[in-house]
């Protein structure tokens, strides 16, 4: 809502400075969002009129003109426009001016070779209409006397742009500004002096509001004025819109708009003679259509709130009128329209129709729905006062008369909610300056609500007002209290932040990515799982909602290597989605590492990533995170975005409950279409919701302590074994032995190839052998020695390696 | 006993010699051999008179340890010069690099999500999440913006299916009605996630993260609201004094409503937050409105309280001097590394912060 303290004035009395003012808009909840000076550099522009013209020496088109800019100065203008000519009054902008149109600013400059000091001004350069065609033609008889002189008669105050609330219509209006301003004590809110149409024409054009289901039109006033000549606005109304940053276009519309602004009051004139007999406000019927005032042609629904005569429709109610009835300089006779159209009703015609209209701004907030016959009566008779005619009598149709609200305030609810007192005179003051009538009773004030505060329905809204009134800095800071009744954070979020600092501890850089992605990546990792489709993306590449967090890592992991990093470790803890419900969505962390280890170092032999990289980082996450390595169970079934030979899945046990990681080399064929340069890709995943949350609290978590320092004896044991047995299982059947004198068991080689069978592999294994109660005998050693070697042999087929 | 004097004066003389550790093992040889000179010395002592017996064995006794301790001395010597000699030749170059190691880092909103869950730790709130899909009730309907309200404007949404029943949340707000449908009144609790928004240029990013406060008990009013947002600015920026404007303004869900505003000003090119005399929106605010109460079976002549919301990555870069919001998202391996945490550099009430 753009403002002016002059237009202000108009409705408040007041002496304060501006800064003032700015002061008390904020404090107020009618936030300045800024503030302009139009007006700076406007004293430049003059009154001059032309001496001579002359065709330019090297231009067809160009005229080369003396100009009297006043003071007896004379200066050459070079001027391309038809109706430069000797004797024409117009405008004259010297070098330094700042053009209002274009904001740019003039310099003495050469014209094909002519030097040209300053320039004569169009209507449009000057944001005074559209007029670009020609300079301005000034009146001799108004402007002959005024030659030197500035043209803009006085500075206009500041533009101030407020942004008002969508809860406050009446704030849409000058007057509602100021009326609220006067109720924080900033100046008195003028009387306006309601002149009441006294005629005894009548309106003679039959208006008529059809009764049916969602009528989105409650009530249309209107008066018809008859034989008026429509003209170019006085100069004050001109000013009044130029000074809000408005064109003036015509007497009859600059008055609408300057109702509308100054009181929040819509209108619409309609040229009276285009109107087949009479007007119909009515719902549309699909299929009608009608070319509305911004030249667009629209196709109505069912069920839309139109205005319409005999031959069809003549415009949306509220959101915009159409061409075939609109005004005209030559328009003789002018209906005026002041109407309330439901707020709902608006919002969905205009949402369906994707409209955006000023007057369709005002009317979904809700606009007053006692203005219609105040605007009506200031409208015309400026419009009289302007264009000459007659006016008729308001005509006005209603399906339902309007009533105050009624809402019982106690003025106790004030200091419970806020925290501090404001006496009962103060409260009272207050709410009558912002309109409320108001009956006191026993313990609460009965207070019938302003129509043009559509906002304000129970008690919760007086205390708003109220506060809001008397200042936010009223109220008292109350210091919290350092009290914890329950636990900041539950396990799971505890488990959240500690992988997440695990992972980072491992090298991986945090990334934090949109939850949404491009398909053409998601698509290689999305497996199974649905597309999720955004209906109103941003942009295709970021479409849908990502299936897994590769779809992006990989992506940001293929611009940091084009950036010439090589060697690189990121992840991100966050979101996935497998359904479009709420609730669709898992915890993932997942991490993605490229390049080399050890590049160019001078101390330890470089090597690619690979996949025994990450299963660590991914192991000793978990292993920090308190789940025990011993119980892991893993095996090579993984998503086919990862190597199929070199990728693996982690349960938390053999139970095979939920794959709790994935992790893996990326598969090479991604890594190809992706084109993502680089000498290794390995990643992994760990599922959050997969975790199972320990049962017991850490405190609760540590077993009884007991060592044994009785001797330890250490054995190898190399055992050939046909290739598809898994290590994993043979360190089992070890480990299941006796658990009460096989301590640790260590893999220290693994070979194939040379002296070993085709499909065979040796692995090479030590096993710490110690027993909590005694020193063992050869004897014993030799037993739990034989035995290892006849449990592997018939439980996985191997033989020991003799 | 001058024999014995002899044998000492001999040897020790014979162990000044600048001697390898070959030469001194034959001396001792030469000595304490089965046959050596004081080995056999000791063979005597049976022979000795009784008289005389007990001062030879001293005498004996003394020469020994003088000359054992010499002949140990002297290859401890000698060893130690060897094993000096063999460490000068070992010598590197110790400033040459170490073993590569690798250093992660925590994304600075996770890092300004974990300062801020502990500062609202210390004063009793706990952490509730909500789901990154909503459906339009909680998101809009619950929280007293019904259809076709022009509030909903102020929310570009990204929505899910054409009927605009499920979206993307558009802020953290939806949280405060699924806690307060789970649970029992009183409500203190601080809810921080991502949220996103249809709009995106310089300052405006798709998605953001937003930290959602909400407290409910029969007596908290806009003085409780004040102070703990005040008491929140002060620790997060680790400033001694703040200064804080509430400005009226509005929300569907709060009433009255306010926007929060910080001092600060620009010295050498930095901001400093709490200082000079210029306003920056940080938050917005209000009292829980009491058509969300009720749209939660909370009863609002018995419970009131207070709801706000604060954008998390603005107060990142406003405390850490970040100034596109854009690169958050990025994933830039530089900008990372640049405004990352140490995993070490948990935020705590006790060790402060940050360091």
């Amino acid at each position: 809502m753009k403002i002016t303290y002059d237009w202000l004035k108009d409705h408040l009395k007041i002496s304060a400075k501006e800064d003032k003012l700015l002061e008390k808009l904020t404090d107020i909840g009618l936030e300045v969002e800024s503030i302009e000076n139009l007006s700076e550099g406007l004293d430049l522009f003059r009154v001059a009129k032309i001496i001579k013209t002359e065709k330019h020496p090297n231009a067809d088109r160009l005229k080369v003109c003396d100009v009297d800019v006043g003071n007896n100065e004379i200066k050459k203008v070079v001027c391309g426009a038809a109706n430069a000519r000797e004797g024409l009054l117009t405008v004259y902008a010297p070098p330094g001016a700042i053009i209002p149109k274009n904001k740019t600013k003039l310099v003495v400059a050469k014209i094909r070779d002519v030097t040209s000091y300053g320039m004569l001004c169009s209507e449009s350069e000057l944001n005074l209409s559209d007029e670009s065609d020609g300079i301005t033609e000034l009146s001799s008889s108004k402007y002959a006397k005024n030659i030197g002189k500035s043209y803009f008669s006085k500075p206009s105050s500041n533009l101030i742009d407020l942004s008002i609330t969508p809860n406050r219509p009446d704030c849409l209006g000058i007057r509602g500004i100021a009326r609220d301003l006067s109720a924080a004590g900033f100046g008195n809110l003028k009387t306006e002096k309601d002149k009441k149409i006294k005629s005894n024409k009548k309106q003679t054009l039959k208006v008529k509001i059809t009764k049916e289901k969602n009528q989105g039109c409650l009530s249309f006033g209107s008066c018809l004025i008859t034989n008026v000549k429509n003209t170019e606005s006085p100069k004050w109304l001109k000013d009044k819109l130029i000074s809000i940053g408005q064109k003036p276009i015509s007497a009859i519309v600059d008055i609408t708009n300057y109702v509308m602004i100054d009181i929040n009051r819509p209108l619409h004139a309609y040229d009276a003679d285009k109107i087949d007999e009479g007007i119909i406000v009515r719902n549309s019927k699909s299929g009608e259509e009608f070319t509305a005032l911004d030249n667009k042609n629209y196709k109505l629904d069912d069920g839309m709130c139109v205005i319409s005569d005999n031959k069809g429709v003549l415009g949306l109610g509220g959101i915009i009128g159409g061409t075939r009835s609109g005004t005209e300089l030559d328009t003789k006779n002018v209906l005026l329209e002041s109407a309330y159209f439901d707020p709902r009703s608006i919002r969905k015609t205009a949402k369906k129709l994707n409209i955006d209209t000023d007057a369709k701004f005002r009317f979904e907030r809700g606009i007053d729905q006692l203005s219609i016959e105040v605007g009506l009566n200031k409208a015309a008779f400026l419009i009289k006062e302007i264009c000459g005619g007659e006016i008729s009598k308001i005509d006005n149709q209603k399906i339902e008369s309007y009533k105050n609200k009624v809402i019982k305030f106690e003025p106790k609810m004030f200091e419970k909610i806020t925290g501090f007192k404001i006496s009962t005179k103060e409260m009272i003051n207050i709410l009558e300056k912002l309109g409320f009538k108001l009956k006191k009773e026993k313990k609460f004030f009965k207070l019938s609500v302003p129509s043009w505060r559509p906002d304000i329905v129970q008690e919760i809204d007086i205390v708003e007002e109220l506060v809001r009134i008397s200042g936010y800095e009223k109220i008292k800071i109350e210091n919290p209290i350092k009290e914890r009744s329950k636990n900041t954070l539950n396990p799971t979020q505890k488990l959240f932040h500690f992988l997440q600092r695990a992972v980072a501890s491992k090298g991986y850089l945090e990334a934090i990515t949109w939850s949404f992605t491009d398909s053409k990546y998601n698509d290689h990792f999305k497996e199974a799982s649905k597309e999720i489709k955004i209906v109103n993306p941003i942009s295709s590449e970021l479409g849908v909602l990502r299936n897994s967090i590769f779809s992006n890592l990989v992506m940001y992991m293929s611009k940091n290597l084009d950036r010439g990093i090589k060697d690189l470790s990121i992840f991100e803890i966050g979101p996935i989605f497998y359904g479009p419900q709420p609730g669709e969505q898992n915890t993932v962390v997942c991490g993605l590492s490229a390049g080399k280890k050890s590049r160019l170092s001078w101390i330890e032999k470089e090597r690619n990533t690979d996949v025994f990289d990450v299963k660590r980082d991914v192991i000793q996450t978990l292993v920090e995170a308190g789940y025990e390595s011993e119980k892991f169970y893993i095996d090579d079934e993984s998503p086919n975005y990862y190597h199929p030979g070199k990728s693996g899945r982690i349960f938390l046990n053999k139970g095979k409950e939920k794959v709790v990681a994935y992790f893996g080399e990326i598969h090479p064929n991604i890594i190809k279409t992706l084109d993502i340069k680089t000498e290794s890709l390995v990643g992994f995943e760990i599922f959050l919701d997969n975790l199972k949350l320990p049962k017991k609290p850490l405190k609760d978590q540590k077993t009884k302590y007991s060592v044994s320092d009785f001797q330890k004896s250490e054995r190898d044991f190399a055992f050939i074994v046909d290739k598809k047995i898994s290590v994993q299982d043979i360190v089992s059947v070890i480990s299941n032995i006796n658990k009460n004198l096989i301590s640790n068991i260590k893999v220290f080689d693994v070979y194939e190839g040379d002296n070993i069978p085709e499909n065979q592999k040796s692995v090479a294994i030590s096993v710490t052998i110690q027993s909590l109660e005694k020193t063992l005998t050869d004897n014993d050693l030799e037993k739990t020695n034989n035995l290892i070697i006849e449990t592997v042999e018939n439980k996985t087929g191997a033989k020991i390696r003799s | 006993m001058s024999e014995i004097k002899n044998i000492r004066d001999q040897f020790i003389s014979k162990l000044e010699n600048d001697l390898s550790i070959d030469q001194i093992n034959e001396i001792k040889t030469d000595l304490f051999g089965k046959n050596g000179l004081i080995s056999s010395k000791f063979k005597t002592i049976g022979s000795i008179p009784e008289t005389d017996r007990k001062k030879f064995a001293s005498d004996l006794n003394q020469v020994k340890d003088e000359l054992q301790n010499l002949i140990t001395s002297k290859i401890n010597e000698i060893e130690g010069k060897k094993i000096n000699e063999k460490l000068e030749k070992e010598k590197v170059d110790i400033t040459l690099p170490e073993r590569p190691f690798v250093r992660g880092k925590v994304h600075p909103v996770s890092q300004t999500i974990d300062e801020i869950s502990s500062i609202f730790s210390e004063i009793g709130f706990s952490v509730e999440e909500g789901p990154d899909v909503e459906n339009e009730y909680n998101n809009f309907t619950a929280l007293n913006t019904p259809d076709n309200h022009p509030a909903r404007d102020m929310h570009d949404t990204f929505y899910l299916d054409e009927n605009k029943e499920v979206l993307l949340r558009t802020h953290t707000s939806p949280v405060q009605i699924r806690t307060m449908l789970k649970d029992k009144p009183p409500f203190k609790i601080i809810a921080p996630g991502r949220t996103y928004r249809s709009d995106s240029d310089q300052t405006h990013a798709p998605m953001f993260h937003q930290v959602e406060g909400l407290h409910i008990d029969t007596n908290i009013n806009m003085g409780h609201l004040k102070g703990c947002l005040n008491y929140f600015i002060k620790e997060f920026f680790e400033v001694e004094k703040i200064k804080m404007r509430f400005r009226p303004s509005h929300f569907p869900f709060t009433e009255p409503s306010a926007e929060v505003d910080i001092g600060y000003e620009i010295k050498d090119g930095k901001i400093i937050i709490g200082e000079g005399d210029k306003w920056l929106e940080i938050l917005g605010c209000g009292m829980v409105h009491p058509n969300v109460l009720r749209n939660v079976k909370v009863d609002p002549s018995k419970y009131q309280g207070y709801a706000f919301g604060i954008g998390i990555d603005r107060l990142a870069m406003l405390k850490y001097g970040i100034n596109d919001l854009r690169a958050f998202f990025d994933c830039d391996y530089r900008w990372l590394n640049h405004f990352g945490f140490d995993p070490l550099d948990v935020p705590s009430n006790y060790r402060g912060l940050s360091r």
